[in-house]
């Protein structure tokens, strides 16, 4: 299809490269340069999508990230994207987009039976009707809804592409490359300060690529491009286009989203999608522009009735033609620019003015080109269905309450202009509550909260003179705060057209008897009618006006339709807008990829690995890991077919009848020094510390200040002023955050220093009755005997030629003990073991069996030390030394603490002592008790016990101590299990502890 | 995101601290005779300033210092950084 609305000679895009793409499942062509709205509009293309509620067709509203209306879906599978904008789509061969919300086409659509019920959908209309039955909202509603509204599908598989962050520190960050950011990037960076400019669009200059001005006697786009040139040559000045700065977030922390390969043709493998700047300035210079509004009338959200200013974008940059025959409808100067510019293409405009007359140079300069202006005429109603094809125009009588005369007129586009809305929404976002400015009837910036400037049209100057001038002097006073150098660059001369006096009037009235359908909010489908309903139900903060219509919500944040809709409740209310204030901005100023906030950090790479240096060691003999927070612990050792509890039972039982080593690596080491570290250890643990003899470990436990159980470990007194604490992989950093706080804040008098080195040690736990045996081999020269080293016993020894400690400790309730070296040995510790073992049988056991041994000995671990339990419901009682005081010892006082009847810890067995009992089970003495059935405990770990045989569970039991022997129900619901159980002593293997002392 | 100045590293993002809350708050002393009202107060019962709020932050993701922060809650302005053993 040949391009019927191309300019030959105007426009900034590439000719020369033809481009190809899919709209709708039809081949188009475009040219490098275009977006994909410019190319469809030089083939004719208006019709884009359907309305959000009532399934309305709707074009092109604007050119840019103002667009409101023309939401697309590209691609699709992994790479489609919802909602795209088709006027920041830049066109690359082989694009593919389609028209969101409509079925079965965009041109005829089923859910456009919406708009001829539309009276049945006003403002609220879901918050009234399906309120009743309350069970009717999930199941039949809320689905159809849905189905029914709604923007483009999101992709439902993973998202293959790259996406990057950066952090990035400037002096001044300039967002916006219109002549006054470009003013003021010059003018900071020559007085040598660290620039980052900033701009959305592919072309830098803003308003300077489309207006008619001159700056330093060169037309304004050159200018612009030079000054970027040089900008861009400077060591001290960043230059990013399509770069949005979409949020600015507190202490001067803006976030910008690079857009980096979408547009590129064949991009490498390795080209991250978009890249994510997070930007500390230490100014902000916000030149983001303003925006045209729409005026109001009958059916204005027709295809076809777009902004002046973007028909005059699509013109200049792209050489398209928005149509052959406009109707300009304007209440301000700026429309007659787009009606210069289509009179000089050869196309004839008329131009309706609601003012009686205009003073400006420019209104002049269309008189001069013949150009068919009527003056106090505007657009009453717009006339086709798909696209406009005709408007009913009138003559305003003098209050503007009505015509004077109504008539047709045949036109194939609308350009509407109702004046300029400063783009305020990053100074908002930082904290500046905004000013209604009379003169030009919109908000701008107040007093800023944080070291952030508006600059520009952003701030209401809409003269290039004017804003040259802001640029340039704030580019330099910013700078010299900063870099303390003086040099100031002159502001150029400027020449540009002048503006007359704008009308404030903007919404048509409607013809007697007509109900045309007026549109304030196009993205959210809000129209006059709605915003006059909510007010008439008694709707009057604009707060609440916002969330019952949806006006300005949702990714368009209002940028067309904010102030229109202000304006409109104001004069329903009779009230000046700046009482009715203004709704707050949110960031994203525009739609953000989920992609682009998570970044790298998806997947595996969510969070950092930790692993043990015997880690390829597992992996080479069939570990089957389970995550440990960050650490990757061998949970079992897979041999043939077996399944986890096979394995677990396998290598428990070795533990129980030969030797086993477990990778404990991963439990927290924390080295603790200086002489108050006995003290120290006094008023961290419950119990005494004072009388630990050099060379001897003792098992603690730890409170939080409220009384809850916090850690438990082991600490080995390894000389006078040294120790060596573990505590649980769980708490190992939490434990250590708790020792930095009590010795940095609590008591600074306590010389002591700590220090994490869980990674510094590799550590096993080599476990079971062949233990002792195994490490005289592992140590020829060292007196391992029980009297050399005893239960808790320490020593330091000489692993050939190793430095090694030895632990007599043991989590298994077996002779164990646990060795460390420092990590870099860790794997010829365990190969020796290993190697020195084999004639003892030894076995590696994971995290499954060590749990299987913990849990059969009644050792506590994290399932049970669940952040709600104190020590006397762990049996712990013994742990709490009456001599001293410790931290927590206070709250143990507490009346609940002191109940009797508090749950405690038990032993579960099933009474066919075959039936494994679900974790999480509930403890309840009827099983047929009417619900809901009163809970007395719950299962907190569950084992096969390889000492019995059967099944074991731990519990935390109301009362517990007193139940032993009783036989209860454990309750599974969620696998439809009721289990008779027996309630015993959670010590169910070698409950006095010999086989630890042997 | 906040940016704070850690007294012993310098001006950092919040990302590298956790937060510790209240810095007036005293530890009752060890050994001593505590009344069910002044350990509640210490435990749980915290100021909610409109303004002004001196608290702890640690330095995790750094020097692992411990250290006091003047704060404003309305703003999040941060008026003044420093030492624990320093006032602020």
């Amino acid at each position: 299809m040949s391009e019927k609305f191309r300019l030959d000679k105007v426009g900034y895009i590439n000719k020369n490269k033809k481009i190809s793409f899919k709209f709708n499942g039809k081949k188009y062509f475009g040219y490098k340069g275009d977006t994909l709205a410019s190319a469809l509009l030089a083939n004719g293309v208006h019709l884009i999508g359907r309305s959000f509620k009532y399934h309305r067709p709707r074009g092109f509203i604007g050119a840019g990230v103002e667009e409101s209306n023309a939401h697309v879906q590209l691609y699709s599978g992994a790479k489609t994207e919802p909602n795209a904008m088709a006027t920041t789509v830049e066109l690359v061969e082989g694009l593919v987009a389609k028209s969101q919300n409509c079925f079965p086409s965009v041109s005829f659509d089923l859910g456009a039976i919406n708009n001829f019920l539309s009276k049945f959908f006003p403002a609220g209309f879901y918050y009234k009707t399906f309120m009743w039955p309350k069970s009717f909202w999930y199941k039949i509603y809320e689905p159809v809804i849905r189905k029914a509204a709604g923007l483009g599908v999101a992709p439902l598989k993973p998202d293959p592409e790259r996406y990057e962050h950066k952090y990035e520190y400037c002096d001044i960050l300039i967002a916006g490359s219109g002549p006054s950011g470009l003013a003021s990037a010059l003018a900071a960076a020559k007085n040598g300060a660290r620039v980052i400019l900033a701009e959305d669009k592919p072309r830098f200059g803003g308003s300077l690529l489309t207006d008619e001005v001159t700056i330093g006697n060169k037309k304004g786009k050159d200018w612009a491009d030079e000054t970027i040139e040089q900008l861009k040559s400077m060591p001290n000045v960043i230059v990013k286009n399509r770069s949005q700065v979409f949020g600015y977030y507190d202490h001067n922390m803006t976030v910008m989203l690079e857009r980096t390969k979408d547009h590129i043709e064949n991009p490498s493998e390795y080209t991250p999608r978009q890249r994510l700047w997070y930007i500390r300035a230490k100014e902000v210079i916000i030149s983001t522009g303003s925006i045209e509004r729409p005026l109001v009338f009958g059916n204005n959200d027709r295809p076809g009735i777009m902004l002046a200013s973007a028909a005059k974008e699509y013109m200049k940059v792209y050489g398209v033609l928005v149509g052959k025959k406009p109707i300009i409808f304007t209440n301000n100067d700026s429309g007659y620019d787009t009606a210069i510019d289509f009179k000089k293409n050869g196309v004839d405009p008329l131009v309706l003015d609601i003012r009686s007359n205009s003073e400006g140079s420019v209104v002049k300069e269309a008189k001069n080109l013949n150009i068919d202006i009527k003056f106090s005429y505007g657009v009453v109603n717009a006339i086709g269905y798909r696209k406009v094809n005709s408007a009913l125009i009138g003559k305003l009588n003098d209050k503007k309450s009505g015509y004077e005369s109504l008539e047709s007129i045949n036109c194939d586009c609308i350009c509407v202009s109702g004046n300029w809305t400063p783009t305020v929404h990053l100074s908002s976002q930082s904290g500046n509550k905004l000013k209604f400015d009379e003169k030009i009837n919109a908000f701008i910036p107040n007093q800023p909260r944080q070291n952030e400037s508006t600059i520009g049209s952003a701030n209401g100057l809409f003269t290039l003179k004017s804003t040259l001038e802001e640029g340039f002097k704030k580019g330099y006073d910013l700078s010299k705060k900063i870099t303390d150098k003086d040099l100031k660059i002159p502001v150029p001369m400027s020449n540009e057209r002048s503006y007359g006096k704008q009308d404030k009037f903007w919404c048509m009235p409607l013809p007697k008897n007509k109900q045309y359908k007026r549109c304030v909010d196009f993205q959210n489908d809000v129209y006059v009618s709605d915003i006059e309903l909510a007010v008439r139900e008694g709707f009057r903060s604009i707060e609440h006006v916002k969330r019952y219509t949806t006006l300005g919500m949702a990714t368009d944040q209002g940028r067309t339709s904010n102030l229109n809709g202000l304006q409109l409740v104001s004069n329903i209310e009779k009230k000046i807008v700046p009482e009715v204030g203004h709704t707050t901005f949110r960031p994203p100023y525009t739609p953000v990829t989920i992609g682009a906030i998570v970044g790298r950090e998806v997947g595996k790479y969510y969070r950092p690995t930790r692993k043990s240096p015997m880690h390829n060691w597992h992996e080479n003999n069939n570990a089957v890991f389970v995550d440990a927070g960050l650490w990757l612990r061998p949970r079992y050792y897979k041999q043939d077919n077996e399944t986890l509890a096979e394995a677990a039972k396998r290598e428990a039982t070795n533990v129980r009848n030969n030797v086993g080593i477990c990778d404990v690596t991963s439990l927290g080491k924390i080295d603790i020094k200086g002489p108050d570290s006995a003290e120290f250890l006094n008023r961290i643990y419950t119990n005494a510390w004072k009388k630990l003899p050099i060379g001897k470990a003792r098992y603690g436990v730890m409170l939080r200040e409220d009384g809850i159980v916090f850690d438990d470990g082991t600490t080995t007194r390894i000389s006078e002023n040294h120790y060596h604490m573990t505590t649980t992989t769980a708490q190992a950093v939490n434990v250590l955050s708790h020792l930095e706080y009590y010795l940095q804040v609590v008591w600074p008098e306590l010389n002591v220093n700590v220090l994490s080195i869980t990674e510094q040690w590799a550590g096993v736990a080599v476990a079971g009755p062949n233990s002792r045996n195994l490490l005289k081999k592992l140590f020829p020269d060292t007196d391992v005997s029980k009297e050399g080293i005893p239960f808790m016993g320490f020593k330091e020894a000489d692993l050939f030629g190793v430095p090694a400690r030895i632990f007599r400790i043991s989590f298994s309730g077996e002779l164990a003990y646990e060795l460390n070296v420092e990590s870099g040995y860790g794997i010829f510790m365990w190969e020796k073991i290993m190697e020195l073992g084999k004639e003892m049988n030894i076995e590696p056991y994971g995290t499954e069996a060590l749990s299987t041994l913990r849990i059969e000995m009644g050792h506590v671990a994290g399932s049970e030390i669940d952040g709600r339990v104190i020590a006397s419901d762990l049996s712990l009682d013994g742990m709490l030394s009456k001599k001293k005081d410790f931290i927590g010892k206070r709250s143990l006082k507490r009346k609940a603490f002191l109940n009797p009847e508090r749950e405690k810890i038990v032993g579960v067995v099933p009474l066919d002592k075959k039936t494994m009992i679900p974790e999480g089970s509930h403890l309840v003495s009827d099983n047929n008790a009417k619900l809901p059935n009163p809970k007395l405990g719950h299962i907190s770990a569950s084992c096969w016990s390889v000492e019995y045989n059967n099944p074991f569970s731990l519990a935390i039991l109301k009362d517990g101590k007193k139940k032993i022997g009783e036989k209860l129900f454990a309750l599974a619901p969620l696998k439809n299990q009721s289990i008779p159980v027996k309630i015993v002593s959670s010590h169910y293997v070698d409950p006095k502890g010999e086989r630890v002392r042997s | 995101m906040l940016e704070i100045k850690c007294p012993y590293c310098g001006k950092r993002s919040q990302n590298e601290f956790s937060y510790g809350g209240d810095a007036t708050v005293k530890r009752p002393d060890l050994e001593k005779e505590v009344s069910d009202k002044e350990w509640d107060d210490f435990l749980y019962y915290r100021k909610n300033p409109r303004g002004e709020h001196s608290e702890l932050w640690h330095h995790v993701a750094g020097c692992r210092q411990w250290f006091k922060v003047l704060r404003s809650t309305i703003t999040h302005e941060i008026f003044k950084t420093v030492k624990m053993n320093e006032e602020l």
